[in-house]
C-alpha cells in the first residue's frame, strides 16, 4: 500500500539512487552545497531583487547574452573538469593498473563532457555572443522577439540544470554524447541516466530552434535602414546561414531524441534490434541533425573572426561577396555529408563515395575563407591585440584539423581510423581550434561594448598561447595514438608503449586548464582595474560596424536614433567623412519592453516536466504540462507592456556624451 | 514611429516568425515521415500496412479535416471583412470538425489497439502510430487554440488584433491539412496498394 503509494507519488525515484562511489559522491555533494552558497551569499548581500530586476526578467538581448555566456563559461569548467578525470583515468590505465574509475564511471564522464561541452557551453557561447553583438551590428534596437528571447535562454538554464542533476541523483547516460541504441535502449539501459542526456537536450534543444527562429526574423525583418543583405556586416551573414541550419536541423534531433524516449517510455521498438526496429535509423537521423550542427556553431566563429581580422588590420574585409557565396555553399553541402559518420555501417561503395566526394568538395568553400583572411592581412596595418592572437592561433589549428577531415572524407582512410582516436583528436582540431578559439576571440572583442570597459590584453595573449600549446600537447598524441590503434572511449589498454602519449595529452589537458585559468584570472583583473581600462569612446578597436558607434557600455535601446546605413563598413564610412552630430529634432521616442518572469516560469514547469520524465511521475509530468501550455495561452492574449523613453531624454542624453 | 504602425509592423514580423516555425515543424515531420518509409517493412510478422489500413475510413477523416480547413478559411475571410459573426460560426464549425476528426482518429487507434496491434508489436506500428500520432497531437494544440481565440473574439469581436490572431491560426490550420493529405497518400493510399 505504502509502497504503491510512493511509487505514485515518486515514480522511481528513490534513495538507491544516490551516488555510491567516492568520486561521485564528491560531486553530489559539492554541487548543491555551492549552489547553496550562491543562494546564501544572494540573501546575505540582499542582491535578490537586483538580480531579478536587472538581470533574470530583463529582455534585453545584451543581457540575455551575458548570461548565456555566464552559464556557459561555469559549464566550462565542468566539462574541463571531465576532460582532466578523463586523461588522468588514461595516463595511468594500463596493464594491471584500472586507473582511477570504474568502467560505468568512466563512461558517464566522457558522455558527460562531450555533451556538455556542445549543447551547454559552445551553443551557450554561440547564442550569447549573437544576443550580445547581432541587433548592434544590425543597427538594430532588439531582436524581433524579445519574450521569445528570454524563454530561450531559460529552456537553455532548465537543461542545463536538468544534466547537472544528474550528479546528485541518478547518475548520467554511459551511451556517449549522441547515445547510439541499442546501447541505450531500454533493455540495455533501463535506469535513469539515459533519460537525462535525452530530456536536457530535448529540452534545452527546443530553445534553440526558438532561438533560430527569432535571430532569422530579426535579420530579415530589423536590419537598419539603407542596410541591403549585401551591405550586412559578415558576421549577420554567418548567423543567417547558421540560423537557418538551426532551423532545418534542430527538428531531426527533436525526433531523434523523442523517438528513443518513445522507446524508452512506451516501449516502441524504432530503434530495438528485435520486432523489426533499426538502430541505424537513429544514427542515421541524429547525424543529419549533427553534421549541421557543427557548420552551426563554427559559422558564426568564422563571422567573429571574418570582423576581428577586418578591425584589426584596418582594411576592409577581402572578398565580401565569396565569403558570402562560400557561406551559403556551405549552408547546401552540410546537409548532405552526414553519412560520413558512419561509412563503415556499410551502405555499399557508391554511396561511400558520394559522401566523401561531397565531404571533400564542403572543405573548398572552407578554404576559400582562410585565403580570404589571410589576403585581408596582407598589406593592412596589423595591431596584435588579443583578439588577433586568438585568430592567429585559429587559423594554425583549425587548418590542421580541416586537412585531417579531409583525410578522413577517402572512405578507405576512413575505415582505419573510424571511431579511433585519431578521429577525437580531429573533431577537437577544429571544435577547440575553431569554435571555442572564435567565440573566445569574440568575448574579447565585444566585452567593452557591454561593460564598458576593455579586458586585460596581456593576460588575454598568455591565455591564448596556453589553450594553442595545451592544445597540441593534448591532441597530437591522440592522432599517433589513433594510427597505433587506440580506439576512442578506450578506459584500459595492455600496450605499455602507449602510455607515454596518454601522460603527455594529459599534460596537455593541464596546460589548457592554465589557459581557461588565465582567461578567468583576466575578467577578474579587468574588473579589478576596470577604471584604467575603461572605453570612454565607445570605439576602442578603431572598429568598422554599427556596434562602435554608440558609446559604451551600450544603451539598453542601442540606437538613440535609428541609424541610415549607406556602406558595408558604415561606422569606418562614417568616421573617414565627419558626418555631422544629428539635430534635436531627429530624436524620437523609443518604446522597449517591460521585463518579463514568465520566460522562467515556462522553464521551470517545462524542467519540471522533463525531471518526471526522467523518473516516472506521471503526475507531476501531466501537471507541468499543463501548466505550460496555460502560461503560453496566457501569454499569447496578454498586453505586452512597453515602456517609454522620451526623445527629450536621449537628446540630453547624447549632447551631454558629445560635449 | 507611432502606434498603430508600430503594431502593423509587430504583426508582419510575428507573420514571417509563425511561417518559419511551420517550417521547422515541416522538417520535424520529415523525420517522422522518413522513418516510417524505413519502418514500414519491420512488421515483425504482424499485420502489413495493405492488411491493417481501410482507405475508405481514411478518405472519411481526410473529408472532414479538408471541410474544417474550408470553414476555417471562410472565418479568417470574414474577420477580415468585418463579419463578426459569420466569424464566429466558422470557427466554431472548425473546431467542432476538428473534434470529429480527432474522434475518427481515436476510434481507428482504439480498433487496432484492441484487435492487439499495439505501438509496441512492431516497428511498423510504432512509427505508425508515432507518425499519424503526432499530427492528432497537433490538431489537439490546435483545437486548444481555436476555443482560446473563440473565447476572445467573442469578448473583443472589434479588436484590431481579432484578424492577426486569427491569420495565424488559419495558417496553423491550413498547415495541419497538408500534412494530412501527405498522411493519407504516403500512410494510408502507398500502404494499400503495396
Amino acid at each position: 500500500m505504502i509502497h504503491t503509494l510512493a511509487e505514485g507519488l515518486l515514480g522511481r525515484l528513490s534513495l538507491d539512487y544516490l551516488p555510491t562511489e567516492p568520486a561521485t559522491i564528491g560531486a553530489a555533494v559539492g554541487l548543491p552545497l555551492s549552489a547553496l552558497a550562491i543562494v546564501a551569499a544572494l540573501t546575505y548581500f540582499k542582491k535578490w531583487r537586483w538580480l531579478w530586476d536587472n538581470w533574470l526578467t530583463s529582455l534585453d538581448a545584451k543581457k540575455i547574452g551575458v548570461m548565456y555566456i555566464a552559464v556557459a563559461i561555469a559549464m566550462l569548467l565542468r566539462g574541463l573538469a571531465d576532460a582532466l578525470m578523463l586523461r588522468a583515468h588514461t595516463a595511468q590505465a594500463v596493464g594491471d593498473n584500472s586507473g582511477l574509475f570504474t568502467t560505468d564511471t568512466f563512461q558517464q564522464v566522457f558522455s558527460a563532457h562531450g555533451t556538455i561541452m556542445i549543447f551547454f557551453v559552445a551553443m551557450g557561447l554561440m547564442f550569447g555572443l549573437i544576443n550580445v553583438a547581432l541587433p548592434l551590428m544590425l543597427g538594430a534596437r532588439d531582436v524581433a522577439f524579445p519574450f521569445l528571447n528570454s524563454v530561450s535562454f531559460w529552456l537553455f538554464a532548465a537543461g542545463m540544470i536538468l544534466i547537472n542533476t544528474s550528479l546528485v541523483i541518478g547518475g548520467f547516460s554511459n551511451g556517449g554524447w549522441l547515445g547510439y541504441p541499442p546501447l541505450t535502449g531500454l533493455e540495455y539501459n533501463p535506469g535513469p541516466g539515459v533519460d537525462y542526456w535525452i530530456w536536457s537536450l530535448q529540452i534545452a534543444g527546443i530553445g534553440s530552434l526558438l532561438s533560430g527562429i527569432n535571430f532569422t526574423v530579426t535579420i530579415l525583418k530589423k536590419r537598419a535602414r539603407g542596410m541591403t543583405l549585401m551591405k550586412m556586416p559578415i558576421f549577420a551573414w554567418s548567423v543567417l546561414v547558421s540560423m537557418v541550419l538551426v532551423m532545418l536541423a534542430f527538428p531531426l534531433l527533436t525526433v531523434s531524441l523523442g523517438l528513443l524516449s518513445l522507446d524508452r517510455l512506451m516501449g516502441m521498438h524504432f530503434f530495438t534490434s528485435d520486432f523489426g526496429g533499426n538502430p541505424m535509423m537513429y544514427i542515421n537521423l541524429i547525424w543529419a541533425w549533427g553534421h549541421p550542427e557543427v557548420y552551426i556553431l563554427i559559422l558564426p566563429a568564422f563571422g567573429i573572426f571574418s570582423e576581428v581580422v577586418a578591425t584589426f588590420a584596418r582594411k576592409a574585409l577581402f572578398g565580401y561577396r565569396t565569403m558570402v557565396a562560400a557561406l551559403i555553399a556551405i549552408m547546401f553541402f552540410s546537409f548532405i555529408v552526414w553519412q560520413h559518420h558512419f561509412f563503415t555501417m556499410g551502405a555499399g561503395a557508391n554511396v561511400n563515395a558520394f559522401f566523401g566526394i561531397m565531404t571533400m568538395v564542403i572543405a573548398i568553400p572552407t578554404g576559400v575563407k582562410i585565403f580570404n583572411w589571410l589576403f585581408t592581412m596582407y598589406k593592412g596595418k596589423i595591431r596584435f591585440d588579443a583578439p588577433m592572437v586568438w585568430f592567429l592561433c585559429f587559423v594554425v589549428t583549425f587548418t590542421l584539423g580541416g586537412v585531417t577531415g579531409v583525410m578522413m572524407a577517402v572512405p578507405a582512410i576512413d575505415f582505419q581510423v573510424h571511431n579511433s582516436m585519431f578521429l577525437v583528436a580531429h573533431f577537437h582540431n577544429t571544435i577547440i581550434g575553431g569554435v571555442v578559439f572564435g567565440f573566445l576571440a569574440g568575448i574579447t572583442y565585444w566585452f567593452p561594448k557591454i561593460f564598458g570597459f576593455r579586458l586585460h590584453d596581456r593576460l588575454g595573449k598568455y591565455s591564448a598561447y596556453a589553450w594553442q600549446i595545451g592544445f597540441i600537447l593534448a591532441f597530437m598524441p591522440l592522432y599517433a595514438l589513433g594510427l597505433m590503434g587506440a580506439v576512442r572511449r578506450i578506459d584500459h589498454y595492455d600496450d605499455p608503449s602507449w602510455q607515454p602519449f596518454f601522460i603527455v595529452s594529459a599534460v596537455g589537458v593541464l596546460v589548457i586548464m592554465l589557459g581557461v585559468g588565465l582567461f578567468i584570472l583576466q575578467l577578474a583583473v579587468s574588473i579589478w582595474k576596470r577604471k584604467e581600462l575603461r572605453d570612454t569612446t565607445g570605439d576602442p578597436w578603431n572598429g568598422r560596424t554599427l556596434e562602435w558607434s554608440v558609446p559604451s557600455p551600450a544603451p539598453e535601446y542601442n540606437f538613440a536614433i535609428e541609424p541610415d546605413v549607406t556602406h558595408r563598413d558604415e561606422w569606418w564610412y562614417r568616421k573617414e567623412s565627419k558626418l555631422a552630430l544629428p539635430k534635436k529634432s531627429s530624436y524620437q521616442d523609443i518604446w522597449v519592453p517591460k521585463n518579463s518572469g514568465l520566460g522562467i516560469g515556462i522553464a521551470v514547469f517545462a524542467g519540471l516536466f522533463g525531471f518526471a520524465m526522467i523518473w516516472h511521475i506521471w503526475w507531476l509530468g501531466f501537471v507541468a504540462f499543463l501548466v505550460v501550455v496555460a502560461l503560453i495561452v496566457f501569454r499569447t492574449y496578454a498586453d505586452e507592456p512597453e515602456r517609454r523613453i522620451s526623445a527629450e531624454h536621449l537628446y540630453h542624453l547624447d549632447k551631454g556624451r558629445k560635449q | 514611429m507611432n502606434h498603430i504602425a508600430h503594431a502593423h509592423d509587430k504583426h508582419e514580423t510575428a507573420q514571417l516568425g509563425f511561417w518559419l516555425y511551420l517550417m521547422t515543424d515541416l522538417m520535424l515531420f520529415a523525420g517522422l515521415f522518413a522513418t516510417y518509409m524505413v519502418l514500414r517493412g519491420g512488421t515483425a510478422g504482424g499485420p502489413t500496412a495493405a492488411e491493417l489500413f481501410d482507405p475508405t475510413f481514411a478518405l472519411s477523416e481526410t473529408i472532414v479535416l479538408l471541410l474544417s480547413s474550408f470553414t476555417c478559411g471562410i472565418a479568417a475571410l470574414a474577420l477580415r471583412y468585418k463579419k463578426q459573426s459569420l466569424a464566429l460560426w466558422g470557427l466554431g464549425l472548425t473546431i467542432a470538425l476538428g473534434l470529429v476528426f480527432l474522434a475518427l482518429e481515436m476510434k481507428e487507434f482504439a480498433e487496432f489497439y484492441s484487435e492487439g496491434h499495439t505501438w509496441q508489436a512492431s516497428a511498423f506500428l510504432s512509427s505508425f502510430f508515432t507518425l499519424v500520432g503526432t499530427h492528432g497531437l497537433h490538431i489537439s494544440i490546435g483545437l486548444v487554440w481555436a476555443s482560446t481565440l473563440l473565447g476572445y473574439l467573442i469578448r473583443s469581436p472589434h479588436h484590431d488584433d481579432a484578424h492577426r490572431k486569427m491569420s495565424l491560426f488559419a495558417l496553423f490550420w491550413h498547415f495541419l491539412d497538408i500534412i494530412w493529405v501527405f498522411i493519407f497518400t504516403i500512410v494510408y493510399l502507398l500502404g494499400v496498394l503495396s
